[in-house]
């Protein structure tokens, strides 16, 4: 009987695993409070700053599209595609708190003609590929489904 | 301001995707430009290369690939890499030889050959590579950048595709006539509109292609120009590289997410393609009001129109007017891309920033037939490339 494949993050540390509320990890620099993402783990980005020593913080779990694409043709390697490949989009994320943008790529079934510039959308995990004991799991952005009036 | 440098040559192979071996496009920009110069390879002090990073180790060390390849003279020699502005760093090596008087007479050689399809970052599995990682965890493709770009614009400044297609109907009528172009036909705006959709909202014909090709200039002081009769060459005025300011609040080429704004607020002032463009302009001692002729980098046919607002032409959200008014075109009152852009061409990286020089110089010259921008004094080149590399330059006559 197969087993089910145990998720794992396709690049360690770069996020929580937590199914129910994932976040991506940054860096805070100990000197400035200055945020990076990936995080920085020796030298802070700010020109005035000689910080070494950084916290881990998660980011916001959700944010507004500053703009966004897709993928109409198969990306080259070391994208791992499925077969047959399917489009995806990708979005530019503002996140508030952190005044800065993430990039990520839209969960399966959304097509560019779905979104808009200032939607909002939350992270989550999804499969970015498969191989025959893990399943790999990347963020990704999801439209937050608007309640009805 | 620095004194002027003199560019007694310019010379190119022309693009097109051939698969040969990049120093053989090198070599023959190299041989042009010398031959434009009425100089030989003996003459030259210093040689300056611009590198590959997809041709080998022969790449990382263009500059004294080149000058094997052109004979070992005992010439001094660099190679530089800085993405696609490796070609303008290149230059700002040679100039700033010149301008130290460490050499009078330097020539400057970028060339590539490039592979089929989308730029894959280099081999190797690298994962603190932020090139290599943008493709295995997002499937970030380049042009997926560019269309972000694209899609803001549309937003903000409510440009249309129909705006982004004029964009390529026009490069392309002024490529038609250069000889160094890849592409080399008109197209029609509904060609390109039925043209595959490739990363929303840019198609196929909207997005550059990558190429094959070489260019070269010979560089010499004002002394050695004289001493050479040409008392009235084409003179670099600037070059500017510059990097970002921090917090860079524009996602960039491979990054995944911006600087944050949230502990250190950026200082109100240009961004990163405006102060390449700006630091130019002040080392020139000029202003956009000057530029009677642009060659700018049209990864896309939009990011032509942000580079219009980014190099002074107009107004923030005034592209797309000046677009439709006809403006840019050869004819119009600040002709872009008169060599046809990298939408003729295609990028061979390392030669391109070179290539809209040779053409500035062209153009200078009153020499750029079928293309030619009247009465053209002043020419100001843009480019920007992955990882806060970007140039500018501008030529005088």
């Amino acid at each position: 009987m197969a087993q089910a494949k145990t998720p794992t993050a396709a690049r360690e540390g770069w996020f929580t695993l937590d199914a129910q509320a994932p976040a991506l990890l940054g860096s805070k620099c100990r000197v400035c409070g200055t945020i990076a993402f990936p995080k920085e783990a020796s030298f802070c980005r700010n020109p005035d700053c000689a910080g070494t020593e950084f916290d881990e913080v998660p980011l916001s779990r959700t944010g507004r599209i500053w703009s966004y694409t897709d993928a109409r043709y198969q990306p080259p390697e070391p994208y791992v595609a499925a077969e047959p490949y399917e489009p995806f989009c990708i979005a530019a994320v503002e996140l508030a708190a952190e005044e800065m943008v993430v990039l990520g790529q839209v969960v399966p079934g959304v097509t560019a003609t779905d979104l808009a510039i200032g939607d909002e959308v939350e992270l989550v995990l999804d499969t970015l590929y498969e191989d025959d004991e893990h399943e790999y799991v990347v963020w990704k952005w999801r439209p937050v489904e608007q309640s009805g009036a | 301001m620095p004194e002027p440098v003199a560019v007694l040559g310019v010379g190119m192979h022309p693009w097109g995707k051939w698969g040969r071996n990049f120093v053989e496009y090198g070599l023959a920009a190299a041989r042009a430009a010398l031959d434009d110069a009425g100089l030989t390879w003996r003459d030259i002090q210093f040689v300056s290369g611009a590198d590959t990073i997809r041709n080998g180790y022969p790449g990382f060390v263009s500059g004294a690939t080149f000058a094997q390849a052109l004979g070992w003279s005992g010439a001094r020699v660099a190679s530089s890499y800085a993405a696609c502005a490796s070609g303008a760093t290149a230059i700002a090596a040679a100039r700033a030889q010149i301008l130290a008087g460490l050499c009078d007479v330097a020539l400057v050689v970028g060339a590539d050959t490039t592979p089929k399809g989308f730029f894959a970052p280099v081999g190797g599995e690298r994962r603190d590579d932020p090139d290599w990682l943008r493709f295995r965890l997002l499937g970030a493709t380049n042009p997926a950048y560019f269309a972000l770009y694209a899609r803001r614009r549309m937003e903000l400044f409510g440009a249309t595709e129909a705006d982004f297609a004029a964009v390529k109907v026009k490069n392309a009528r002024h490529g038609r006539n250069n000889p160094n172009a890849r592409y080399r036909t008109e197209v029609t705006a509904e060609e390109v509109l039925a043209s595959p959709m490739v990363a929303d909202p840019l198609r196929l014909l909207e997005i550059c292609a990558t190429s094959d090709g070489g260019a070269a200039v010979v560089l010499a002081s004002m002394d050695f120009a004289r001493r050479h009769e040409q008392d009235n060459p084409v003179r670099v005025a600037a070059v500017s590289t510059v990097t970002p300011r921090f917090p860079q609040t524009v996602i960039e080429m491979p990054n995944f997410s911006t600087d944050s704004a949230a502990a250190v607020p950026g200082e109100p002032g240009p961004t990163f393609r405006q102060s390449i463009a700006s630091a130019a302009y002040e080392e020139a001692g000029i202003g956009p009001e000057d530029v009677d002729v642009a060659e700018v980098y049209d990864l896309s046919t939009a990011l032509e129109l942000d580079w219009y607002e980014d190099i002074g032409l107009c107004k923030e959200g005034e592209a797309e007017k000046l677009l439709r008014d006809g403006d840019t075109a050869v004819g119009g009152r600040i002709p872009v891309n008169p060599s046809g852009g990298l939408s003729c061409f295609g990028e061979a990286i390392p030669a391109q920033a070179i290539a809209q020089v040779c053409e500035l110089v062209w153009q200078l010259r009153g020499r750029a037939e079928g293309r030619q921008v009247e009465e053209a004094r002043v020419g100001l080149s843009a480019n920007q490339g992955l990882f806060g590399h970007g140039s500018s330059v501008v030529v005088t006559r």
